[in-house]
């Protein structure tokens, strides 16, 4: 009898480190992907690394095709796309973060509504509505309208595409302050709007600004809804009506051109490390800011 | 039953005719409470978990309000004034509210702490005026001499018993008419415990209080008056020392005695 509890108690104990070590083991084939992915760009990616990449605009196929002939380096870099990505995420911050703000204030305070259910479900809708679709509305919205691909309607298919995610965390941030916090802004006298801007927005900053550089640096590397609403330049644009680049594009443009193929490596390299930084940035932000 | 003290020269800062609170229309948490409340006096609400004792301070500044589904009726009249054809925000200031657990407001400093109902209700001071507010509130909880040198750091840096104080602080620095305290030594340490109901009796000479506490031994030491509560219904309403040496009901004399609580 005493032997067979004795088998018995080793047999799970050993059944138990099995568990443990598959999932230490799978916890680190997760991390796999991203490291190679990191290690082939560097290793393709950093011979085009260098200050030009960030000074000059994007080269022609004929400039990569004599350099390629005389064996030097592709001269210029992809300023164009730097700059258009800053400006299109700059328009869909400007247009997103608002709506998206008051949208998830409203579902926090309204969290058993039949008008904030259907807006829940409408924002995980959107968030599962493919890019390209989205880019395809824009173009019909915004596009054709104005007779012209531009930065406004690149910025305003991907403020719908960040919407769902900043609504989300907003909602999740509010929720997550204690119920005490409104009642003690109103035991006050405060009016309600007051109690919102002062106390509960403040309080829930950190959650809200993390899950917005989150929605930024998650459609960043979008492509396919920029293919057609931005269309892509070959010079730096600040023009928010004009074809306007972004890096994304470029990786796509260079991908199309033999010549150009090299760039490849190196632009999605620095936009791996951009969206890599939001991603770190958000993290560190939402630990220092964390309210006691 | 109408529950009022009697004493010369009465003065009801606080006038409770038939207050009742329900959270659905078949369950009523508070029902039919007539109560008068003199002015400077502390007044302890007792009673069992679940009788309503907490549901009927929030009646006082209609913090039910904020929850469509619960209805208050009756009338609560502060200073002669029923306050339900007052504008809400105007009760809340003139009955300041206590809360169970400490909630300095957690992104402001404990300067902007005393000041937030200033803020909140958009009331403009000038920075001597201001000054002067927060000195005064602070040395009123006797917190002053503990926090002026850091009094820009955030109030959740500050222990339990200290953050209790601020948040009493910031209710009084409104001047309120009444002062509404939801068992707000419940989550402190016994020394904490002691200051705030030293504080409470020092308070009384400017403010009336109204306090919620299942402590009865709390309820002993620093009130003048005392409410029995049982399942929603006030039992028993008398000075302190009557109910707690004579008192008239036979539930409100178990409570006490400890056959039930």
């Amino acid at each position: 009898m005493k032997k067979t509890i004795f088998s018995s108690s080793k047999y799970r104990q050993y059944k138990s480190k099995l568990f443990f070590y598959a999932v230490c083991a799978f916890s680190g084939i997760t991390m796999i992907p991203l490291f190679l992915i990191i290690w082939e760009l560097l290793k393709k990616g950093y011979k085009q690394l260098n200050l030009s990449l960030f000074t000059e605009v994007s080269p022609t196929s004929m400039d990569a095709m004599l350099a390629k002939i005389s064996n030097e380096p592709i001269p210029g870099g992809i300023l164009n796309g730097i700059t258009g990505t800053l400006l299109i995420l700059a328009i869909s911050i400007i247009l997103a973060i608002p709506v998206g703000i008051c949208t998830g204030i409203y579902l926090a305070e309204n969290p058993k509504g039949a008008f904030s259910k259907l807006i829940r479900s409408l924002s995980d809708l959107l968030q599962g509505i493919p890019s390209i679709v989205v880019g395809i509305i824009v173009y019909a919205w915004v596009v054709k309208p104005m007779y012209s691909y531009s930065a406004l309607a690149g910025g305003i298919s991907l403020a719908i595409m960040m919407l769902p995610m900043i609504i989300r965390s907003t909602e999740e941030s509010l929720k997550m302050l204690p119920a005490s916090l409104k009642e003690a802004g109103l035991a006050l006298g405060g009016s309600y709007s007051s109690v919102v801007l002062r106390i509960l927005l403040p309080s829930a900053f950190s959650g809200l600004f993390t899950g917005s550089l989150l929605a930024i640096s998650r459609v960043m590397g979008e492509t396919a809804p920029l293919l057609v609403t931005v269309l892509g330049a070959s010079v730096v644009n600040w023009d928010i009506t004009h074809p306007t680049s972004a890096i994304s594009l470029l990786i796509w443009e260079f991908y199309n051109d033999p010549n150009l193929a090299p760039l490849v490596w190196t632009s999605s390299l620095l936009l791996l490390f951009l969206v890599l930084g939001i991603n770190i940035f958000a993290k560190r932000i939402s630990k220092k800011w964390k309210i006691q | 039953m109408e529950n009022t003290i009697n004493t010369n020269n009465d003065k009801y800062i606080l006038e409770l005719k038939n207050v009742s609170v329900a959270y659905t229309p078949e369950k009523k948490a508070v029902e039919d409470v007539c109560a008068n409340i003199r002015e400077n006096t502390v007044t302890a609400i007792m009673g069992p978990s679940g009788c309503g004792k907490s549901t009927l301070l929030r009646a006082i500044n209609r913090l039910h309000d904020l929850y469509p589904e619960i209805q208050t009726t009756g009338e609560i009249l502060l200073k002669g004034e029923d306050i339900f054809k007052m504008n809400p925000m105007k009760v809340r200031r003139l009955a300041g509210m206590v809360f169970q657990r400490p909630n300095p407001f957690p992104t402001m400093s404990i300067y902007d702490n005393v000041l937030a109902g200033y803020k909140l209700n958009n009331i403009k001071l000038s920075k001597s005026d201001r000054d002067e507010v927060v000195e005064n509130s602070l040395r009123s909880v006797a917190l002053w001499d503990e926090v002026k040198d850091s009094i820009s750091k955030k109030g959740t840096f500050l222990s339990g018993g200290q953050q209790q104080r601020l948040c009493i602080a910031r209710a009084i620095a409104l001047k309120p008419e009444v002062l509404l305290m939801d068992e707000p030594t419940s989550a402190l340490d016994p020394i904490s415990t002691n200051r705030i109901e030293d504080l409470i009796l020092e308070l009384k000479e400017h403010y009336t209080i109204v306090i919620v506490t299942h402590n009865m031994s709390q309820a002993a030491r620093i009130s003048d008056n005392s409410m029995f509560m049982y399942l929603g219904h006030l039992v028993e309403y008398d000075t302190t020392k009557q109910m707690f040496t004579k008192p008239k009901d036979k539930r409100t004399e178990d409570y006490l005695t400890g056959v039930f609580g």
